[in-house]
């Protein structure tokens, strides 16, 4: 199956790298979340309801919406801070991608472990610049809020196409499609990873440790 | 164009429209308050929460939303636009931006109305979530409050962007395919924010054409006049909407059980619709196209819900001090008093009391927070009034209007100098030179208290100079602070590290 992949760019200040990750995963999500699903009798469910929260970020001038979920919240902020610190550590010239992975599962025959099919990734490439006065941080504010906007109009676009979604799942398949872990939202399932890219501009090893975990994950 | 839809679907889907309409409407309003909005997900469905998303419903917005639209549906060559203007305290109003929902001919025979349509719906108003908190207008309407205010208007028909000025933007929000057509939702906003400040005297000159209260309809609109517009603002009712009660048919039962059956079966299950919460509508059972293919016994509700609003009741809610305003002011010169301010508490007023205050008819204010009861207050002011000098005689009080506030904050230099004026009831000519007139502070009432604000206003009119200020004592100083120059400096160097410690911490 062939598997979209969108990949969009910011420039950030370090401050900035976590609120503005958190925007665009957060967008994301939103349109890739539904309420949880309670099956009835007979193949049919009920969808709850998903509510929304609006986001001030304090380092940007930009406010996001964000789906009513502290547990799902809280997932995201682990992985952006992960993210955080890596590209912090990493000592590069602080260039890094977050990768936001939605797929299927697949279930295959023992001994093999379920396949994960991916449908749709969305990479955020980040690139973190360093700004010598408090003037220029004023002017970063807004400008990484205008981009930021942009981007979100660009995920708004790619989501609007409305192209392969996954079939919805009858109860028993639910799990290969959905994350049914929270309690009060339902997103498709999805993974987070990220990569540091060093001053030479290849990939640091987190890459491939991460192929090879795939490859035998057990 | 319906060859191929079910009625059932026609039904579906035509339900489908009109809902996402009147939340679009919601989500644009509610995103223009000026307040962060927050609602709950819950993993039991309500049976009203329409698309699945929390969404308030702002009643007076619905009802505006329902006036425009009048039992109609956007349809091809019919849309619904939302107008976000801006006006300042002035009077100055500017476009801001103007988010269409339109329809056009292209249309999905194949795609299923109950299922794939609903989901896709959903999935825009997310977008439109997000969108409106993108455009430039947000951050405007996020800081409104004392100098402009933000305004919404609703109207169905034909897209005017004229009002936006030249180079205006448009984003598309999405589109979404149905067997009648396909829904567009889009946006086009302002870029060039200077301010046109003739414009609103053309717009507002004809006084028939402004609604002086929303709730009551003006005498000559066969279709709504170009006016200023309703104010984005929203007292939050309490939490059971006490004679809202029945009002709400938003709560239309909407959707909220879909089949995970096969596609080809999809068209014989129906959805099945909760038992509307309200109650009183009567359960039907719609009998399936394929008998035996029905997946599974939901009834349907065939809502047929028109639940009249009460024609004031609903009004009573949030415009219970609306009621003097509308009987009273048969003079519209109370003109945009509607468009006042968009603060949350603030967003009802009433009509001026006639009597005793007569310079003041057409002065309306507002009830605020820390505003009493209208006859508490109109009995107060028996005595002149000390803004008496701010309210328009006998002119429309549209440049006022936002201006009013709740008394307690007056400008600071206005006591002194209204009270010198207030001299209505004094019967002193405002023409002579030096007239000796009593003099009444603000706020103070006579002999309520031994010192009384007035002798507190004598008696430090005339504050002397901070000593401070004075000329020689600053040059004295001046040349104290460069002895002790040096000494200071020592002292600095000797903690230069904490200093560069401190330094460090900061960056």
């Amino acid at each position: 199956m062939n598997c979209r992949s969108e990949v969009l760019e910011v420039t950030v200040e370090a401050r900035q790298v976590e609120e503005s990750m958190l925007a665009l995963l957060h967008t994301i999500l939103l349109h890739r979340s539904t309420g949880k699903f309670h099956y009835k009798k007979e193949g049919t469910y009920s969808i709850g309801t998903v509510g929304t929260l609006d986001i001030d970020c304090d380092f940007i001038d930009f406010t996001f919406v964000r789906v009513s979920s502290e547990e799902l919240d809280r997932v995201i902020r682990r992985a952006v801070s992960e993210f955080k610190d890596a590209l912090s550590n990493s000592g590069s010239d602080g260039m890094g991608q977050i990768s936001l992975e939605f797929y299927q599962k697949k279930k295959s025959r023992w001994p093999f472990s379920d396949e994960c099919i991916p449908w749709e990734v969305w990479s955020i490439k980040v690139n973190v610049v360093n700004l010598a006065n408090e003037q220029e941080r004023q002017i970063c504010r807004e400008k990484v809020g205008e981009k930021l906007g942009e981007k979100v109009i660009n995920v708004v676009e790619v989501i609007n196409r409305h192209e392969y979604l996954p079939k919805m799942p009858t109860q028993s398949e639910v799990d290969n499609v959905f994350d049914t872990s929270l309690k009060d939202v339902q997103p498709y399932l999805y993974k987070i990873t990220f990569q540091i890219t060093d001053s030479l501009g290849t990939s640091v090893s987190t890459t491939m440790r991460r192929l090879i975990k795939d490859t035998l994950a057990l | 164009m319906d060859s191929g839809l079910s009625p059932q679907d026609k039904k579906d889907l035509d339900k489908f429209i009109k809902f996402f309409a009147l939340k679009t409407v919601q989500v644009i309003v509610q995103a223009r308050l000026g307040e962060k909005i927050c609602t709950h997900s819950s993993s039991s469905p309500t049976g009203s929460d329409w698309f699945n998303l929390a969404i308030k419903d702002i009643p007076e917005v619905t009802h505006e939303a329902k006036k425009a639209l009048a039992g109609q549906l956007p349809g091809i060559g019919r849309s619904m636009c939302v107008e976000i203007s801006l006006k300042t305290s002035e009077g100055d109003s500017m476009e801001l931006e103007t988010w269409c929902l339109e329809m056009n001919e292209k249309c999905d025979k194949d795609i299923k109305v109950s299922y794939t349509v609903y989901n896709r719906l959903s999935v825009l108003l997310k977008s439109l979530l997000a969108i409106t908190r993108v455009t430039p207008a947000y951050k405007l309407s996020r800081k409104q409050g004392h100098d402009y205010v933000i305004l919404y208007r609703i109207y169905f028909g034909e897209v005017q962007l004229s009002g936006l000025g030249e180079g205006f933007q448009t984003v598309r929000v999405g589109v979404v395919g149905t067997p009648v057509g396909t829904v567009t939702l889009s946006c086009a906003y302002r870029t060039n924010l200077a301010f046109m400040s003739n414009r609103q005297f053309e717009r507002s000159a004809p006084i028939m054409g402004i609604i002086v209260d929303h709730f009551v309809d003006p005498p000559c609109n066969s279709q709504r006049p170009a006016n200023m517009g309703q104010p984005c603002n929203y007292r939050a009712p309490e939490d059971d909407d006490g004679p809202f009660a029945g009002v709400q048919d938003s709560q239309e039962v909407c959707t909220t059980s879909f089949s995970t059956s096969p596609p080809s079966q999809l068209y014989a299950s129906r959805l099945s619709y909760q038992p509307p919460a309200l109650g009183g509508a009567a359960e039907l059972s719609h009998p399936t196209a394929n008998p035996n293919q029905v997946l599974h016994a939901g009834k349907e509700g065939g809502v047929v819900l028109a639940p009249a609003q009460p024609p004031h009741g609903a009004d009573a809610h949030l415009t219970v001090e609306h009621a003097p305003n509308t009987p009273g002011s048969s003079g519209d010169d109370d003109g945009l008093s509607n468009s006042g301010y968009g603060r949350r508490d603030e967003g009802r007023r009433c009509a001026s009391p006639s009597d005793p205050v007569e310079s003041l008819n057409a002065f309306t204010r507002k009830i605020g927070a820390f505003v009493n009861k209208p006859s508490a207050q109109i009995t107060a002011a028996s005595l002149d009034l000390p803004f008496a000098a701010f309210a328009p005689r006998g002119l429309d009080s549209e440049e006022n209007d936002p201006m009013v506030q709740p008394p307690d904050s007056p400008p600071c230099h206005s006591p002194l100098q209204a009270s010198l004026h207030s001299q209505g009831s004094e019967g002193s000519g405002p023409q002579d030179d030096f007239v000796m007139i009593d003099f009444r502070p603000a706020f103070s009432k006579d002999d309520l208290l031994p010192m009384d604000l007035g002798t507190f206003y004598r008696e430090f009119q005339n504050p002397p100079q901070l000593a401070s200020l004075s000329l020689h004592i600053s040059s004295q100083s001046m040349a104290d602070d460069l002895d002790s120059l040096p000494e200071k400096l020592a002292v600095y160097e000797k903690n230069i590290d904490e200093f560069d410690a401190f330094v460090d911490m900061l960056q």
